[in-house]
């Protein structure tokens, strides 16, 4: 299982990573894999309010449609549009050039109380 | 919650990391490790294999056989001894019990295969209708396995398996003939993708000898394993109804856009009067299929409005793996059911623009 140490994680399956003074968010290897082959990438647009627990976009594979949850609250300064045209991005490369959306945190506090990786990979082995 | 069952091809299945889920009371592969995109393409351009033991056999025989059948079914099943047919059976008000394919073995007798999620309540219908006729209805569901391989390699593929020639058996024709070493497998030249290809009827003890012959066979033709996932998006992209989705009580076959298999010249059935009027009066509903326009996947139940009202739902909708575009169908008021007509489809509360489209979808390249 792929959980890179040096961000956190949601129950949910979201990644969120510190970029200076933003954070990255996208979804995780297991929850690409999970969904199987992704077809479809919906985000907030720039300047949108996201808060932390609830859905901020849309992932859908081929079968089944997935909520993306905001692992903090604060602003949307940056939406990885390139997905929109190559939604199979998330599976190829979730960590990376599939990052979904940045935010400027409006309690930085609330990415401590995110998943470790070793928390999130407890949760994955627990849910198979 | 009731056991589920599984099939002979359980554990073989496991060995190709078949990702199960329960259906029809059976746990049945959803994708193999390929994934369904991979499984899809597999079917289009190569050949696969698909494990369909859900499926229900009833065999009904006897001196009324043949008026206990086309009373039960709306196409005319007097066909010769080897040939198969498509219809729907319907109640009186021309709802539909199921789709099936008929096959007729010989004189006095039919052998139907039904949907598995359907068969109890098929038989049941079938057991009832069938009472003033003098003919035997047995349910043999439980002792057939059946594999269904598709694509246009199908035929390459079991010419490595039988000396039955497929490729040159016509549409809706069977055969029982050895296959992979294994003799009485029912051959049928049908299938639910819109690629060439067979399904084959086994008996549960032979169907792992079957399965290990195919795949054998099935490596040198890169023989792809599919789940239910892609039975279902190829099945779309022909506009193939599933029931339960598509095709259900509330809807009958002229508003499906199945009047084909209706034929009111045979003689009288089940539902007769009603289709009889849905033929002649014209209905006010109709199953279409629709391309989206705007950025969106039409999904089971989503609503399809026109100018702000709804005026039906979505009964399947996917993105399609062979044309990389979103496509779904829906039953639409006749009045909107023209090719190029515009509808919304609401997703996530937002109305997103489709269009009527011809149907099949996808439509294969002649060889």
């Amino acid at each position: 299982m792929n959980i890179p140490d040096g961000q956190k994680y949601t129950k949910e399956h979201e990644w969120a990573r510190k970029d200076g003074d933003l954070v990255v968010v996208g979804i995780t290897d297991h929850a690409q894999h999970k969904l199987g082959d992704i077809v479809f990438v919906e985000l907030p647009a720039v300047g949108a309010q996201v808060k932390a627990g609830a859905t901020f976009g849309t992932v859908e594979s081929v079968k089944a449609v997935s909520d993306l949850f905001a692992p903090l609250s604060g602003e949307v300064t940056a939406v990885n549009d390139a997905l929109t045209n190559a939604p199979e991005t998330v599976n190829k490369d979730p960590y990376g050039s599939a990052w979904m959306i940045k935010v400027k945190p409006s309690q930085a506090s609330e990415l401590d109380k995110l998943l470790s990786p070793a928390d999130y990979e407890k949760l994955c082995d627990s849910e198979g | 919650m009731t056991d589920l069952k599984r099939t002979p091809f359980y554990a073989l299945e496991a060995e190709h990391q078949a990702r199960f889920v329960p259906f029809a009371g059976y746990e049945l592969p959803v994708t193999f490790e390929a994934g369904l995109m991979e499984e899809h393409h597999a079917v289009r351009r190569r050949v696969g294999v698909f494990d369909v033991s859900h499926m229900g056999e009833v065999v009904i025989d006897g001196k009324d056989a043949l008026p206990a059948v086309q009373w039960l079914v709306t196409n005319n099943v007097d066909v010769a001894a080897g040939k198969a047919v498509y219809t729907v059976m319907c109640v009186a008000d021309g709802g539909i019990v199921d789709d099936l394919i008929v096959y007729r073995e010989g004189e006095q007798s039919f052998f139907l295969c039904v949907n598995g999620a359907c068969r109890h309540g098929d038989v049941a219908h079938i057991k009832e209708q069938a009472k003033r006729f003098d003919c035997r209805v047995r349910d043999l569901s439980d002792d057939w396995a059946q594999l269904a391989i598709q694509g246009p390699k199908a035929d390459l593929l079991l010419s490595d398996l039988s000396s039955h020639e497929t490729a040159t058996m016509p549409s809706f024709t069977f055969a029982d003939a050895e296959v992979g070493g294994v003799k009485g497998v029912r051959i049928a030249r049908t299938g639910y993708t819109g690629e060439p290809g067979v399904e084959l009827y086994v008996k549960n003890g032979d169907a792992a000898r079957l399965w290990r012959a195919m795949a054998d066979a099935g490596k040198k033709h890169g023989l792809g394993y599919c789940g239910l996932g892609c039975r279902d998006t190829l099945r779309l992209e022909m506009k193939y109804p599933l029931y339960g989705n598509d095709i259900d009580r509330d809807h009958n076959p002229i508003e499906a856009g199945l009047a084909w298999v209706v034929k009111l010249k045979k003689g009288e059935f089940l539902g007769r009067a009603a289709l009889q009027a849905a033929k002649t009066e014209g209905v006010t509903r109709q199953w279409v299929g629709f391309e989206m326009v705007g950025r969106g996947i039409p999904r089971q139940h989503y609503e399809i409005h026109k100018n702000g009202a709804k005026v039906g739902e979505v009964t399947s909708g996917t993105h399609s793996p062979s044309l990389g575009r979103p496509i779904g169908c829906g039953y639409v008021p006749t009045a909107l059911a023209t090719v190029g007509s515009e509808l919304d489809v609401v997703v996530r509360g937002k109305p997103v623009l489709a269009r009527v489209v011809t149907t099949p979808f996808y439509k294969r390249e002649q060889p």
